[in-house]
């Protein structure tokens, strides 16, 4: 028998704000044991919880990004249980109104080759919801120890419809969802951090059947990956008990990503009774309509509507937007350069892509490059009472090279009066000093310069002669076959002929004799 | 009164007197330690007195006044807190073997408050068991006696607060009211004891039981002082979101203002059953006083009360349950050393940390919040709750204050209730409904039994109209002064 797999996710975000959900202890990773934490992370006896709207900010601008509805208030209730991690024993979470309501994700499957647009697809979304981060338990040999760092760190919960049904889609819309959550500046998602974490949902039923199957959660996945393959391994587990005439049993089960299996955690009967009730310490928050269009005002264009407008405006080819949109600070930039190209936009937006796509990016990651400017990036603070603000993706691409100097660069070559190869020259060079590449080209003496007509004449004859196979391609009608000619010109005018002049006088010559 | 002894002075007259010059904070910190190590072995209202940071305190004030500074009128005055209020670097019990090791690293707002008001801060006054009981008898660490009667118990929860000032160990002290723990201590050790409106004084440092439900307020001697007092601790906390964001009035001045004629409730629900009759003569009394005075009275109805008891114990200990769980064993708390695993330390600590009253309510709370309890249990007590409160908004519509027994009781002896919880929980039954609608109200002194036990009487007000509910109970105050009686001790 064929069967259909009905994946749903639960995703776990941490919200960037400067200090915990409750309280004005910074909110931050990598310090200490213990120094993120005041009488309330601590729940010492008499700490009240108090509201940091920050957080409240984020998760609507993460509502609004993935088209929720946004609830009319924000209400609080406990969920209470025991656990060594939780400094109150309860969890403030909204139970009985999460945040946000509906909304969607969209999708794109891989396609049939890397360069080859895959299929969208908009993976519907429960609700989404705040609450509090727990604290993290160290095991060590013979005791456990309890670092509250974490706790009380503001954290989303998104939970899906079970609307996903393979592997590769469940990896799809975490990617595409990490991005959207990037790029709105809502957190870093940093899986290794803990900023993003996924707990998944997965059953199998009959293909062609609707009703649900039972379901298996799968806790502890911490990267894309990880999930991808548990679920891939879950299905696996269930298709293979169903064929051998077995039950799938309600559980929740702990996939290990480096061995590839699993075991299970807890049966149903473990289930916990949190005995929700409104939390009588916070009042409902009202989130009017003034405050709803404040954020959704100052939300970033989501990635593959930013694809969308490039290939529609621009015909730029999915192998560039495919990178282009992903990183909100290298997209941010293309589309300064384009502002920057204002009128000769569509002329220059197609080299402006290769430029950033094939040497920005690759500059960015040279460590020289990286290493020149890590001076410049604010470090993380060693106070922890100063937590470090350092939102990679408000700040813009650490790079010397300003928009407005790239665009510069483009048109000199579109201008003729840089080359291609004079332009790598001048490119490598921008990114060292960020000066203006007029100015280096000249100080470089890199420009081009109209050729003696005779000189180039004896060039052009030497290059014809030299590719004989060449020159007779071309004037049997192969139009590019003169190039392979244009190399040898450029090399002995050592680059610095207007390219456009070349090309006429090999065109000239070619026809004449 | 040069003639009575200073800790037999109220805050007021003391606050003069160090004004004058007359006597300096460190004499009058001396004489009230002088006086609590006298009466202290036999009332036992402190848990714990840190005799040095009194001291220092004391000269603090003194060398503030020294300096001629602009003083509040209870720098050098003694506040005794109840062990529920945080002060830094001061044990916070709970009178609870759990929090047994526990000191607090932070002021409570209204710690720092009377800290910035040059208070000195006293002794930390015992009480019931995390808040929960009527009588101090469900300490962990001693039971506080009745200072007009040292078989008889100071009532309860803040006991050691009403105690405490009753002897004349501090002419201040701060309890916590949840469903009448600051009112029925009081009206059973001749105090005046105040309930705020809740929202009115910030519960940021107060060890929580029931969070709906809590207040903080001020004992004394006088509404006078009372009023003072509430003056230093009342106002907006951004430490607390429930704290209501509105000015306060200055309580002192408006006792000065003329009281217009007021219409005074008198609820015939709370004059029923189990009553004792010299209770309500002395009530009567104080209702024949206001009418004397050109004040009307009116027999109310507030139909809802029956069921207060039953909305109260199951909305409180839902909410002890939640709030109490963070005592568990795995931070600043004693910890089992029987236990065997997470769980069963969880299990451990809790039962050995925990009296007997605590475990009831966590146990009844835990069972009413259950999945398949929550609805017939929690929700419908929210839903009553508000009849409650609407009860009380229609009383209000046709009187300006509400004039009840404090307590159906005077003081009962040692032990007469401690094995039968419901016959406690019914010394709470006048009190219990003032919290769950949110209203101020405040104990006053009426006089005593033929026997000698001071009789307390209870006036309600309109949310946050603690001012003109002041002004009421001062009329009577002024005129009978039943609170500066003192105890035969």
């Amino acid at each position: 028998m064929k069967y259909q797999p009905v994946i749903g996710l639960e995703v776990h975000i941490q919200l960037k704000t400067r200090t915990k959900m409750f309280t004005r202890a910074p909110a931050a990773y990598g310090f200490p044991p213990n120094t993120l934490a005041d009488p309330v992370v601590l729940a010492l006896p008499g700490a009240l919880p108090v509201l940091n709207k920050t957080a409240l900010d984020q998760v609507i601008r993460a509502g609004l990004m993935l088209g929720c509805e946004i609830a009319p208030e924000c209400r609080w209730d406990r969920k209470n249980y025991f656990y060594p991690d939780s400094p109150k024993n309860y969890q403030l979470t909204q139970q009985a109104m999460p945040i946000c309501l509906g909304g969607e994700v969209e999708i794109e499957l891989p396609g049939p080759a890397r360069n080859i647009q895959g299929e969208h697809k908009k993976i519907p979304i429960d609700h989404i919801h705040l609450e509090e981060d727990v604290g993290k338990l160290n095991h060590h040999a013979t005791d456990s120890l309890v670092d509250f760092n974490r706790a009380g760190t503001p954290l989303m919960e998104l939970v899906t419809k079970p609307a996903l049904h393979s592997p590769d889609e469940a990896h799809a819309f975490l990617t595409s969802l990490r991005a959207l959550m990037q790029q709105a500046a809502v957190s870093d998602c940093d899986m290794e951090k803990g900023q993003m974490r996924c707990d998944v949902n997965v059953s199998i039923r009959p293909t062609g059947t609707q009703t649900l199957g039972t379901k298996v959660e799968m806790k502890n996945l911490n990267s894309i990956a990880y999930v991808r393959d548990a679920i891939a391994h879950e299905i696996r587990r269930q298709t293979a008990l169903l064929e051998n005439g077995g039950k799938v049993t309600q559980e929740t089960r702990d996939y290990d990503g480096t061995t590839g299996a699993s075991q299970s955690l807890r049966g149903k009967e473990d289930a916990h009774d949190y005995r929700y009730f409104p939390d009588p310490d916070l009042l409902p928050v009202r989130v009017d309509a003034e405050w709803k269009q404040r954020i959704a005002a100052s939300l970033p264009e989501r990635p593959f509507d930013r694809q969308r407008r490039l290939q529609e405006t621009y015909n730029i080819p999915y192998t560039l937007t495919s990178v282009l949109i992903w990183d909100k600070q290298v997209a941010d930039y293309y589309d300064c350069c384009l502002r920057q190209a204002a009128a000769d936009a569509p002329k220059l937006a197609q080299p402006l892509a290769n430029w950033i796509v094939n040497d920005l990016l690759r500059a960015l990651s040279e460590p020289t490059e990286i290493s020149n400017l890590k001076s410049e990036i604010p470090s993380a603070p060693s106070d922890p009472s100063v937590p470090s603000v350092s939102n990679p993706s408000d700040l813009p691409l650490q790079t010397r090279i300003t928009p407005e100097n790239l665009v510069a660069l483009v048109r000199l070559i579109a201008d003729g009066q840089l080359t291609n190869a004079s332009a790598k020259t001048v490119f490598a060079q921008m990114a060292a000093t960020g000066d203006a590449p007029d100015a280096l080209a000249t100080r470089l003496n890199l420009k081009t310069a109209p050729a003696d007509a005779t000189e180039l004449e004896t060039w052009c004859r030497a290059a014809i002669d030299g590719n004989p196979k060449a020159a007779a391609e071309f004037r049997a009608g192969k139009d590019s076959a003169i190039n392979a000619l244009k190399g040898p010109v450029m090399k002995s005018a050592r680059g610095k002929i207007p390219p456009a002049q070349v090309d006429q006088a090999l065109r000239k010559l070619l026809a004449g004799s | 009164m040069p003639d009575t002894p200073l800790h037999a002075q109220t805050a007021a007259a003391l606050s003069a007197l160090l004004d004058a010059k007359k006597i300096s904070a460190t004499e009058l910190a001396r004489a009230l330690l002088e006086r609590t190590r006298a009466v202290e072995p036999r009332v036992r209202a402190l848990n714990s007195l840190d005799e040095t940071a009194v001291l220092q305190q004391a000269a603090a004030s003194d060398a503030r006044r020294a300096a001629n500074a602009p003083l509040s009128p209870l720098d050098g005055i003694p506040v005794a807190l109840k062990d529920i209020i945080a002060a830094r670097d001061q044990p916070l019990t709970a009178s609870s073997k759990i929090l047994a090791n526990y000191v607090s690293p932070y002021d409570a707002t209204v710690t720092r408050k009377l800290r910035d008001a040059g208070a000195v801060l006293w002794g930390r006054c015992n009480m019931d068991e995390f808040a929960m009981g009527s009588s101090t008898e469900n300490s962990a660490t001693q039971t506080t006696l009745n200072p007009y009667d040292l078989a008889r118990v100071s009532g309860g929860s803040s006991g050691g607060s009403a105690a405490a000032v009753a002897a004349g160990e501090a002419p201040l002290s701060l309890g916590s009211d949840t469903g009448g723990s600051i009112r029925q201590p009081a009206a059973f050790c001749n105090t005046v004891g105040l309930k705020p409106t809740y929202g009115l004084v910030s519960r940021h440092g107060l060890a929580a039981f029931a969070s709906s439900l809590d207040q903080i307020g001020p004992f004394a001697r006088t509404v006078a002082d009372a009023a003072l007092l509430l003056n230093t601790i009342a106002g907006h906390d951004g430490h607390d979101s429930t704290s209501l964001n509105r000015p306060h009035p200055d309580y002192p001045a408006a006792l000065n203002d003329n009281l217009p004629p007021q219409k005074i409730g008198i609820p015939k629900e709370y004059f029923g059953e189990g009553l004792d009759p010299e209770v309500a003569a002395a009530v009567e009394a104080v209702a024949k006083f206001y009418e004397t005075r050109g004040h009307a009275l009116r027999e109310i109805s507030l139909p809802h009360t029956k069921f207060a008891l039953s909305v109260y114990y199951i909305l409180s200990t839902a909410e002890c349950s939640s709030n109490l769980a963070r005592y568990d064993g795995i931070r600043y708390t004693s910890r089992s050393p029987r236990a065997t695993d997470a769980v069963d330390l969880y299990a451990k600590t809790r039962a050995e940390g925990f009296g007997p009253e605590v475990k009831r309510r966590v146990i009844l709370g835990t069972y009413v919040l259950s999945s398949g309890f929550h609805d017939a249990y929690y929700l419908r007590a929210q839903k009553v709750r508000t009849l409650i409160r609407n009860d009380f908004i229609n009383a209000f519509k046709d009187v300006d204050v509400i004039l009840t027994p404090t307590s159906p009781t005077p003081a009962f002896k040692l032990g007469e209730k401690s094995a039968n919880p419901l016959a406690m929980y019914l010394s709470d039954i006048y009190t219990i409904g003032v919290n769950l609608a949110g209203l101020p109200a405040l104990s006053i002194p009426a006089g005593f039994t033929k026997s000698g036990l001071p009789i307390g009487a209870q006036l309600i007000g309109r949310p946050l109209q603690e001012a003109p509910l002041l002004q009421t109970a001062h009329a009577y105050d002024l005129a009978h002064h039943h609170g500066l009686t003192p105890p035969n001790l």
